[in-house]
């Protein structure tokens, strides 16, 4: 599963990032940050080719030699990231668009509470649930 | 390790302490923190405690999995039990209790805890049905007696029945003790029962006090909450007696959650309500909160309305939210009655000091859903699949659109069929002008001969316009045509077939030029032709030669319509005198021309018979008139010696025999000028370019007519009787014709010439599209190269 799970705002500044073991966590966050470069080409190059945006799904952003990085936007520019291991060669590509979607529905019921403010970090309880449960077990 | 097995009750109790204790949600508890003080409050020694640690492996792990957790809590309930630590006697040992946990150190609890071990004792020496029996029944008694001093209303008249037979001795020293508590507690709650209530909230929120004051301002129900709470908690009743300090503070705090959990499983495992349950005063009190909201009852309270709401309780924003996250179970941003309720409880449990559940409760599910208990735990999954469904339709849309466009391209062909069709009748449409204009070719040339050199230039521009342009359209159906080779002999016949009618049409034009007069019968001769069918045409032919000569003539001399009138009347008396005359004499010279010329006629009737499976019906209509003019030409060329010697027996007739004799000289030059020599023919096109247009149309027309009639010659008598029958139903038909009747074929010509000016226009536009397409698709080829190179 996924070692790295992220949301990044429109503005382009973090809202969750989960990171496992946490000892990487910087290379992480770093990883995520350089796929943005890739994900505003992506999304500025869709915009140009087709008149309207059907695929919220990016799919590979670009592979390195330990890991994988994925990309989705939503339509509000809202970007979500998951960096997975590369030596796990039996995920398929449908399962990363499974993984998004269950994120982008967790993001929705997020932002339908009230008392949680858009542009504020994350914290809500179920949200880290589904979280936990695509990561990759840390036993 | 051994999987145990363990009854839904041991799995529930197990699995809410593992919760409790497992705070960060990680699945797995370190084993310094809660496990180590829920290990003490087992009331064991240090010694069991460590052993049991090692026996279910946490020691090795450096920590508490869900598995050696319920491994500890066995271990543990062994050793209260007093059985010996061994693995194997987890699955071994039936019927065992459940681990019970003390809440706190205070000696009077210790006390109370002897008396649970004393009933266990008695436990071995009675049969165990009637053991657990009593056992129920003697912890519900002592369950019972912390209420009676808390004036609780309902008091059970079979406890103390029971006491006293169970155990008689032991039973007043814990009446005592317990009247001694109550006493103090009735003590200190009568007089200031108020000051109770104000010095908890003090001590369980310091901070906020003049936040709660308001709180309780606003709603003075929450006090009764509280109270009732403050009731569910015994052991912080002791909590007012000692003096205040943080130590006792923290231990208390830390203490409620384990004491929370404990009296839960203990509840739910007697069976007595749930302590999360609604009751129905307080429900009432949260339908009344719920109107002021909202009026309607089935209505929904919006996210924004609610956050106004609950933020008046104080809590912090993280908490509130997870509030949410419980209550609003529809996930739709807004709640409903019961879902406010749900909510509402919490926020008042929470506030009173009570720690939110990671799950909510089922007491505090909606009601449609409680119905059905076993369809909300799988509700969720199927919202996936329902989500899920939407994502898939959409690629199932995107293989549809390239399905659409296949269509039109086939539109497009069946089009492009169509309109070759339609080619093809028009060139049919050509043919038969063609054969219209032969005609009238005869009696121009005779009477028109200075007037074409004055027109002639022109009119050749005009030929070769016309040729261009239908060399032009032929291009179009030989495209697609090309690749197959018997098509292309069919192509080049129909080029050749085509090419008469553009010189008729250039013809026709030169005759109009020259006098207005001579349309009339051109038009009348278009009428009957197209008047009639396949074998009418034949007589046609034969009356056709008489009536234009003599047209002319008279309207030179006369111009009056009765002089016409006469003229037409004519006409059908001399064709009927040909006729009789002709018959007699064709009958013995017929056999001997067909006798030398039937290899050539096989070999005609091949190559006609090519072009007439490949043509439609209107095409077939100008091939039978042909056969009609051959069979004419040698009626006359026989009638020859008779002509001559009636015309000096005539001399002296009106000018109609004259008429008669100038056709004959006409149909013999006609004959002498075939036989000539092509070179001279040739030679004359090149040198003189007013003589080509009329000289080859008329050789080419009559090579056509002798090859037909060899095949009218063969069945002699069946063709004999077929012109009888033709002259004789062409007469009254020839009468019958009038203006009107031109004035509708001219309508007809106009209309024909509109439609193929349409067709003409479509077919460009379907080139247009075409030649776009093909640079589309060249494009596309240019652009998917690169990517066929990687």
């Amino acid at each position: 599963m996924a070692v790295c799970i992220a949301v990044i705002a429109k503005e382009n500044y973090p809202l969750y990032i989960r990171s496992v073991p946490t000892q990487g966590e910087l290379k992480f966050h770093y990883t995520v940050h350089t796929s943005l470069d890739v994900v505003e080409e992506k999304i500025s190059g869709v915009g140009k080719a087709l008149a309207d945006q059907r695929e919220l799904y990016l799919g590979l952003l670009y592979p390195t030699e330990d890991y994988k990085v994925y990309g989705y936007v939503t339509n509000s520019k809202v970007k979500f990231v998951i960096v997975v291991d590369s030596s796990n060669t039996s995920l398929r590509d449908n399962e990363i668009r499974s993984m998004f979607r269950k994120l982008h529905n967790s993001f929705t019921d997020v932002m339908c509470n009230p008392f949680y403010n858009p542009g504020d970090p994350i914290q809500s309880k179920a949200f880290d649930g589904i979280v936990s449960a695509m990561m990759v077990q840390a036993s | 390790m051994e999987s145990l097995t363990l009854s839904d009750v041991e799995q529930k109790y197990y699995s809410e302490l593992f919760l409790s204790c497992d705070v960060d949600n990680a699945k797995k508890v370190a084993s310094n923190g809660k496990v180590l003080e829920l290990f003490r409050a087992a009331q064991l020694s240090n010694e069991v405690v460590l052993q049991i640690t090692e026996l279910c492996g946490a020691t090795r792990l450096g920590h508490f999995g869900r598995s050696q957790f319920y491994i500890a809590l066995k271990l543990i309930a062994l050793a209260q039990s007093g059985l010996p630590l061994r693995l194997e006697s987890l699955n071994t040992v039936r019927d065992l209790p459940l681990p019970r946990f003390v809440m706190g150190k205070n000696e009077q609890e210790t006390r109370h805890m002897v008396m649970f071990t004393d009933a266990e004792n008695q436990g071995p020496f009675l049969p165990r049905p009637p053991g657990r029996v009593q056992a129920k029944k003697v912890s519900a008694h002592e369950m019972i007696q912390p209420c009676v001093p808390t004036a609780d209303p309902q008091p059970d008249t079979t406890s103390p029945v029971v006491s006293p037979h169970q155990s008689p001795p032991t039973s007043p020293l814990a009446w005592r003790k317990h009247k001694r508590q109550a006493s103090g507690g009735n003590v200190d709650r009568q007089p200031s029962v108020p000051g109770v209530v104000w010095p908890h909230f003090r001590e369980a929120q310091p901070g906020p006090v003049p936040g709660d004051g308001m709180w309780s301002a606003h709603s003075p129900p929450p006090v009764q909450e509280s109270w009732v709470s403050f009731t569910d908690t015994p052991p912080s009743s002791t909590l007012p007696m000692h003096p205040p300090s943080a130590q006792t503070e923290s231990s208390t705090v830390r203490t409620v959650p384990s004491a929370m959990t404990t009296n839960e499983i203990q509840r739910q495992t007697s069976g007595y309500d749930d302590p999360w349950k609604i009751t129905d005063e307080q429900r009432q009190y949260y339908i009344n909160q719920f109107k002021t909201i909202q009026a309607d009852l089935t209505g929904l309270i919006p996210g924004s309305a609610a956050k106004e709401f609950f933020t008046k309780s104080k809590l912090p924003i993280l908490e509130l939210s997870h509030i949410w996250e419980l209550s609003d179970f529809d996930k739709d941003g807004a709640l409903t009655l019961d879902e406010f309720c749900a909510a509402f409880h919490l926020v008042v449990a929470r506030k009173n000091g009570y720690d939110l559940p990671e799950k909510l409760p089922e007491s505090l599910m909606p009601k449609l859903i409680d119905l059905d208990d076993s369809a909300g735990v799988p509700e969720p999954a199927p919202e996936v699949g329902f989500s899920a469904s939407p994502v898939e339709v959409t690629p199932n849309k995107s293989p549809s659109m390239p399905s659409l466009n296949q269509n039109w391209p086939e539109l497009n062909q069946s089009n492009e069929q169509w309109e070759t069709f339609s080619e093809r009748s028009s060139s049919s449409q050509t043919l038969t002008q063609f054969d219209s204009n032969i005609a009238p070719a005869d009696p121009d040339t005779a009477i028109v001969h200075p007037v074409p050199i004055r027109m002639t230039p022109s009119k050749i521009h005009m030929q070769e316009m016309e040729l261009k342009r239908t060399g032009s359209d032929h291009t179009h159906p030989t495209s697609p045509l090309m690749t197959k080779p018997p098509e292309l002999s069919d192509e080049t016949k129909l080029a050749a077939a085509i090419k008469f009618p553009g010189t008729a049409v250039g013809d026709g034009y030169s005759s109009s030029d020259s006098f207005t007069s001579d349309q009339e019968p051109i038009s009348s001769a278009v009428n009957r032709q197209r008047s009639h069918s396949g074998t009418s045409p034949e007589g046609l032919k034969v009356v056709a030669p008489p009536p234009p000569p003599p047209r002319p003539h008279a309207s030179h001399s006369r111009s009056s319509s009765l002089d016409m009138n006469r003229n037409f009347a004519a006409v059908p008396a001399g064709s009927q005198q040909a006729g009789v005359v002709a018959f007699p004499p064709a009958v013995p010279p017929r056999p001997l021309p067909t006798q030398t010329s039937v290899p050539h006629g096989h070999r005609s009737v091949e190559g006609d018979g090519l072009p007439a499976h490949t043509s439609t019906s209107p095409q077939q209509m100008p091939e039978q008139p042909n056969f009609a003019d051959f069979s004419q030409f040698k009626a006359f060329a026989v009638d020859q010696p008779a002509d001559d010697g009636e015309n000096p027996s005539d001399g002296g007739q009106a000018e109609r025999l004259p008429e008669a004799a100038g056709t004959m000289r006409t149909a013999k030059n006609d004959v002498q000028a075939e036989e000539r020599n092509a070179t001279t023919v040739n030679s004359a096109k090149v040198s003189t370019p007013l003589a080509p247009p009329p000289k080859p149309v008329r050789r080419r027309l009559k090579s056509e007519d002798e090859l037909r009639p060899d095949v009218d010659d063969l069945p002699q008598k069946s063709n004999v009787i077929a012109t009888v029958l033709a002259t004789q139903p062409s007469i009254p038909r020839s009468l019958g014709k009038d203006k009107k009747a031109i004035q509708a074929s001219i309508r007809r010509n106009k209309e024909t010439n509109t439609v193929l000016a349409r067709l003409n226009s479509e077919l460009q536009q379907q080139l247009k599209d075409l030649l776009e397409e093909r640079i589309s698709l060249e494009v596309q080829l240019e652009q998917l190269r690169p990517f066929s190179h990687l």
